[in-house]
This record gives structure tokens, C-alpha cells and sequence, in this order.
């Protein structure tokens, strides 16, 4: 390979793109080629960084700078200062919140400092289209080394040893499923890929095929080869098309350089891996309704039999990021990844890191690692300088989980015993401005949506609860609500077949859990205490800070706001829609928003939920 | 494409090292051409494209070759600064090719100064 002197890696996972990453590119390459730079540096496209906030980012190697929040005009710029003269942009660099100086290195970014990265191991260091990247980075090593060196139950002895857990949601023993399917009798035999991410803010496994398929491809392979597999699919929603696109380009460099197909690396291994899109229903990325969907039936879930059949036949199914932790696995030793995390959850994980966090993005952090830790000192803290109420974790089906735990290590276990899950690993920060039966109630919403009607308890409870939280809401809520959402919410857990019905009262039963005096001020006292709930908070125009300059009065499409040129203005609550208009456009921020009925219980509430 | 063996992937490995390295910011030796508006002027650009042309003819994997501006030293132009892992850097001035050339295998190269074209050994204070 020619050699060049410079990189520019620049983020083209789906966040930077939908940010013109791929004009960025188209631009910076005219222009290089301007200056007769193009032999000496070279741009190459990465998937995803991680620091989506900051989207399109660019990481300048070797020096190791990061540009963040690039726009086409600043291209021109960075060549001539940068690439041609040597002298970094100081304005294009990041400053972390609070601070007047950019910090260039991007080793010295907090939010990449407290990441450990195995599953996203190549990330940002290799263009994802490339096989040859891939296996300059190590990749194919350690399928190498197990076709050439050790035997199948040598392999899962490995996987089991290392503690590896399935990334998807439940934390079933890797090791242990495939030493089941490997007995398992039936030939052929299946490995199959869970890519059928559904969590509404998650985009883990999005963006692990996105910047390094070929450590899925690795996984399923090694994965294949300890099972006795022959045949592979990788189930992906058709709604992640640059995922699908990369996935594919994968495939075809795999099976031209003889890792896929027949006779595996010159040896007598054979196994071949294919796309099977899905449509993208939530039900999808349980385990029976995925087999169903890649047979070609319509996606219902069915009683669990011991063993999950495909055609009949065994099959073995991993989520795409424990796929991708194999190969490390193998070429590292167990004992080496027993080595991070906690007792019982060992390694890392792949977290999306959303909300009302300032850093949002993709983080890897090694278990064990605390909620405080991954909200204040990778997420930045909160935006706004607003006080951190709950974090939702395991998407729909998992709970919110209030700011007095913040010290909770993240585990498998620990986050099951505060009554929320691990799941995929979606990672909602919220803030004292957001209601948490507002948050229920949307979840409940998603659910319903998404509910395949199979069983009547999902089909019929799950809206049920629904309608009644959107009620409390509403202001409509009444003594008992409550207490029959709870009882509502085992009997769905009770009688619904699949994963999906059985932990959709989540979403409920944590937010009563932790915030049961919210729920009662909605119903009691027809009060929204974080004034998210139309109906039962109103707006204010606080007659000190008024200056009369008319903005909301221009602004209320309702004629709602009175009040003389100069002089302080008012709401006429009557025709108010609370639309928030006048809020967002007052240059003095006079408007407030205020709870119908203030009560001195809430406030005493949301100082106790202050961080430490 | 033929179908790869195991000892395939070690030769890609291997030809895709110096690819990596500078990614992975690894190098034994670093070696930096003053850019600025007087070194371009100068000539550095050639300099330049001569040390690209001898790192890709040496196949040298652990030298990064980068740019900065001006040294503060324009009427020595071109000058780069080269620095060998765990010894101070050194500045070389009035650069040509055929000095360029002596310098690389020299110094970069084998970690031998050569003084004649020197003006300095380290750098200023900084801060």
C-alpha cells in the first residue's frame, strides 16, 4: 500500500452522514486534490466515532486532533492550515462545557477517556468497506488460529470460561448456549444474527455493522465452526440501509477471500452467512418471532420449546455486539476478558447514550462502571444545567432508574435488582423537566403499536393501561388508577407468551416504583410537577422581569397574551393552549412554566433526587 | 482474489503495518517539514515529496512524516525537524533534495546526527 502521511478518519456512521459527512468527504478530497496533497494524505471513511453530538467529527492521524461539527465551508480552512502548513484549527476543536479552551487531542476528550473498547474495537481506525483494514487490525487471527489449532469444544470451553453473556437483553450464558446446540441433534445446523434492533433512541448494533461488520461476520463464523453449523443469516431491519449496504460489501470480500464459503482459510470448514431483512416490527428481536420471519411466516411468537428451531432444525441466535465480542475473545484468551467487568457480568458493553445528557452518543464502557460515571463524566452532564431526575435503561421493556442510585454499578444483576433491566443497552438520561407518567405513557403508547396480538392480556391490557395513563395525563386520572395499573400489569406479565408482553408493565411498575408521589400529584391534585402534562400546568409572565417588549404577544397564535407596548404583559389562561410559543421566543426568559397546584410534598421530592 | 490461508492474513498484516501505525499514532521516529508560507515558498514541498517518495522505497513503517509552520527562522528555509524516539529533536536548515537524502538515511534512519547540516539540537521553551 502507498504510504501516506496523513489520515483523516473521517465519521461516516449514520449520525455524521444524516450531518453531510459524506459531502464533507466529497469536498475535503477537491480540495486536497487543489493542492496537490492527494498522494500524501489520504481520507479514509469510518463508521461511527461515538461523539455523535458533536457530528460530523473527524480525527486527524497521526497527530491524533479532533475537528468536531465540520461544514463544508471549514474545508478549505483545515487544508490550508492544517494538512498543508501544519497548524491545527483552534475553532474547530471541541471545548468541553464550562471551559474556554479546545482541547485538540483527542485522547485527552473525558468523554473518550473512561471507554474501554473491545466490541468497537475497530472503531474509527478502519474504513468498514475495507477487508483489508479489518485484517490489518487482527481481524480473521483468531479464526485462523481456532480452525487451525483447536477443536469445537475447545472453542466453547473458551467462551464459557471468558463469562461472555448475550448482549441483547436476557444475559444467557454464550458458552452454555452453544455447548446445547452443539449437542442438539438435527443437521443442518444454524447460527444466526440478531440485528433486529427496535428500541426506540438505541443504535448499538446499528453502528457496530456499520463500522466493523466484519468482526460480526468473524464471530459467526468461529460461532458456527463450534457448533457445527453450516448456514448463517443475519436478521436486519430494512430501515438501517447503510448497515445493509456495508453488511453486504462484507459478505462479498468474505467469501472472495475465501473466509466464507467452502473450505474456510484452505481448510475443510464450510459455512456461508445471508442478509434476511425484517420490516422492522418491535416483535422481531424476540426469539421465536425472528425464526418465524426468516422462515417466511408472519412473526408470532410461539410457545418457547426448549431448543429454537429453524426449519426444524438447531439453531443458535446472538445479538450482533456479542457476536462481535467473539474473535477478541478467542484471540485474547478468557481469561484476559474475565478479566474486565464484574463478577457475574464480565467484558464490556455498547451503550447509546441519549437525552438530556450534553456528550450524547456511543460509549463502550467495561461493566461495573457506575450510572454517575457514564452520565457525568462520558455524558458531560446535563445540558442546560438542569438536575438529573432518572435514567431509563433497557428500552421499552426495561425502567427508569432514579438519580439518588446513581451510584449503582451497571451489571446484569444490579440493574434487575433496581427493577429495570440491562436489555440491548439504550441509555435514556432525563431531567427534572421531564414528567415520568409522560415517560410510561409513551413507552405504553410504543407497546401497543407494537404488540402483535397474539395474546389477549398484551393485545388488550397493554392499551388498557395505556388509555388510563393517558388519562392521568390528561387530568383525568382517579383514586384507584394506580392500584389498578399495578394489578393490570401482572396480569399481563402472567399471561402473555413472549418477552415483549411480559416486561411491557415495565415501564410502569419503575416509574410507580420510584416515583409513585408523581403519579398521585397528577391524580390528586391535577398537578404535573415537572410541567410536561398540558392540562395541568400553566404559563406565567413574571411581572418582574417583564419589559413590555410584546415578543410573546407577536408570537401567541391565539390572542392569549395581553398587555400594552412598554408595560408588563399577562396570560389570559382561558384561551391559552400552551402551545409554548411565548416560552421559547421571550428574550428575557419571564415566561415560566408552573405546576397547577404547587406543592411543597414535590418540591421536597425533587430536592432529594439532587446528585450528591 | 484467490482464496486466503492463514499465512495470507500475516502478509496483509504486514503490508498494511505502516497504514496502521500512523493511525495508532506509533513511531520511532518523527519527522517534521516546516510549512509555513516561507517554506513552501522556499522549496519544503519538494522536500516534502522527496521524504515521501524515500519512506515508500524503504518500506519504513514506525517514521511519521507531519507538517507544522514556520520555525521563526525564515531566511533558513527549508528546514524540518527531526526527532528519534527518546532523544532530542533536531533542526536541519537550508534544505535540498540531495541534503534531504543524507539526512533520512542518516539520522531517521540509523539515529546518526549529521551536524554539518544542523542548526540546533532541541527546541525553544515553550510556555
Amino acid at each position: 500500500m502507498k504510504p501516506y502521511r496523513m489520515h483523516l478518519m473521517l465519521c461516516t456512521g449514520t449520525g455524521c452522514v444524516s450531518n453531510k459527512a459524506f459531502r464533507i468527504r466529497r469536498v475535503l478530497e477537491e480540495t486536497l486534490a487543489k493542492h496537490q496533497l492527494q498522494d500524501e494524505i489520504a481520507v479514509v471513511p469510518t463508521g461511527c466515532n461515538g461523539f455523535c453530538a458533536q457530528g460530523p467529527v473527524m480525527v486527524v492521524q497521526p497527530d491524533g486532533i479532533f475537528y468536531q461539527m465540520l461544514a463544508e465551508r471549514d474545508v478549505a480552512e483545515l487544508v490550508e492550515e492544517h494538512f498543508l502548513k501544519g497548524r491545527p484549527v483552534r475553532r474547530l476543536m471541541f471545548t468541553p462545557s464550562g471551559e474556554r479552551e479546545p482541547v485538540p487531542r483527542m485522547s485527552d476528550i473525558g468523554f473518550f477517556g473512561k471507554q474501554r473498547l473491545v466490541a468497537l474495537r475497530n472503531r474509527g481506525l478502519i474504513d468498514p468497506e475495507k477487508i483489508e483494514d479489518y485484517i490489518a487490525r487482527d481481524g480473521y487471527a483468531a479464526l485462523a488460529k481456532v480452525l487451525t489449532e483447536m477443536t469445537p469444544e475447545q472453542v466453547i470451553e473458551e467462551v464459557k470460561q471468558s463469562g461472555l453473556r448475550g448482549r441483547g437483553g436476557a444475559g444467557f450464558p454464550a458458552g452454555r448456549k452453544w455447548e446445547s446446540r452443539r449437542k442438539a441433534p438435527g443437521e443442518p445446523k444454524y447460527i444466526v444474527c440478531n440485528a433486529d434492533e427496535g428500541d426506540p433512541g438505541a443504535f448499538m448494533d446499528r453502528s457496530i455493522i456499520e463500522s466493523d461488520p466484519h468482526s460480526v461476520l468473524e464471530g459467526m463464523v468461529i460461532g458456527a465452526y463450534a457448533i457445527g453449523a453450516s448456514r448463517g443469516y443475519v436478521y436486519i431491519r430494512h430501515e438501517y440501509p447503510l448497515a445493509v449496504e456495508r453488511l453486504d460489501i462484507a459478505i462479498r470480500q468474505a467469501r472472495e477471500f475465501g473466509l466464507l464459503g467452502t473450505g474456510i482459510l484452505g481448510g475443510g470448514f464450510d459455512f456461508d452467512i445471508e442478509i434476511r431483512r425484517g420490516a422492522g416490527a418491535f416483535v422481531c428481536g424476540e426469539t421465536t418471532s425472528l425464526v418465524a420471519s426468516i422462515e417466511g411466516q408472519s412473526p408470532e411468537p410461539r410457545q418457547r420449546p426448549p431448543r429454537t428451531t429453524l426449519w426444524g432444525k438447531p439453531v443458535n441466535i446472538n445479538n450482533v455486539e456479542t457476536w462481535a465480542n467473539v474473535p477478541v475473545i478467542l484471540l485474547r484468551g478468557a481469561a484476559w476478558f474475565a478479566s474486565i467487568g464484574t463478577e457475574k457480568s464480565k467484558g464490556t458493553k455498547v451503550f447509546s447514550l441519549v437525552g438530556k445528557v450534553r456528550n450524547t452518543g456511543l460509549v463502550e464502557v467495561p461493566m461495573g462502571i457506575t450510572i454517575r460515571e457514564v452520565v457525568f463524566d462520558i455524558g458531560g452532564g446535563l445540558a442546560d444545567g438542569k438536575r438529573f431526575k432518572a435514567i431509563q435503561t433497557g428500552g421499552p421493556s426495561g425502567g427508569c432508574i432514579p438519580a439518588s442510585l446513581q451510584n449503582l454499578p451497571i451489571d446484569y444483576e444490579q440493574l434487575t435488582e433496581a427493577g429495570s433491566m440491562m436489555g440491548s443497552g439504550g441509555l435514556i438520561v432525563m431531567d427534572e423537566s421531564d414528567c415520568m407518567v409522560d415517560v410510561a405513557r409513551y413507552f405504553l403508547e410504543f407497546l401497543t403499536d407494537e404488540s402483535c396480538g397474539k395474546c389477549t392480556a398484551c393485545r388488550e391490557g397493554v392499551p388498557v393501561m395505556y388509555r388510563m395513563l393517558a388519562n392521568i395525563c390528561e387530568g383525568r386520572g382517579t383514586q384507584g388508577d394506580i392500584e389498578l395499573l399495578e394489578e393490570l400489569s401482572q396480569a399481563v406479565i402472567d399471561a402473555s407468551l413472549c418477552g415483549l408482553g411480559k416486561s411491557a408493565p415495565n415501564p410502569v411498575l419503575s416509574t410507580l416504583r420510584y416515583f409513585r408521589d408523581e403519579y398521585q400529584a397528577h391524580i390528586r391534585d391535577r398537578c404535573c410537577p415537572a410541567c410536561v402534562c398540558k392540562p395541568l400546568f400553566h404559563y406565567l409572565i413574571d411581572e418582574d422581569i417583564c419589559n413590555g417588549c410584546g415578543a410573546c404577544k407577536k408570537s401567541c397564535p391565539h390572542e392569549a397574551i395581553e398587555g400594552e407596548a412598554k408595560s408588563v404583559h399577562r396570560i389570559l389562561q382561558d384561551q391559552c393552549t400552551k402551545c409554548g410559543a411565548c416560552f421559547d421566543v421571550c428574550p428575557k426568559d419571564a415566561v415560566t412554566k408552573n405546576p397547577n397546584r404547587i406543592e411543597t410534598r414535590e418540591s421536597r421530592e425533587v430536592d432529594e433526587l439532587v446528585p450528591a | 482474489m484467490p482464496k486466503l490461508t492463514p499465512e495470507d492474513l500475516a502478509s496483509i498484516r504486514e503490508r498494511m503495518a505502516r497504514t496502521m501505525s500512523l493511525r495508532e499514532g506509533k513511531a520511532r521516529a518523527h519527522v517534521t517539514v516546516h510549512l509555513g508560507t516561507c517554506g513552501i515558498a522556499a522549496g519544503a514541498r519538494d522536500v516534502m515529496r522527496v521524504l515521501m517518495n524515500l519512506l515508500e522505497q524503504r518500506d519504513a513503517e514506525d517514521i511519521l512524516l507531519t507538517t507544522s509552520g514556520c520555525a521563526g527562522l525564515c531566511s533558513c528555509e527549508p528546514m524540518m525537524t527531526v526527532e528519534v524516539k527518546g532523544q532530542a529533536p533536531v533542526k536541519y536548515v537550508h534544505l535540498d533534495e540531495a541534503k534531504t537524502v543524507q539526512i533520512f538515511e542518516s539520522h531517521v534512519l540509523v539515529g546518526k546526527i549529521v551536524p554539518e547540516y544542523a542548526l540546533a539540537v532541541g527546541s525553544e521553551r515553550v510556555g
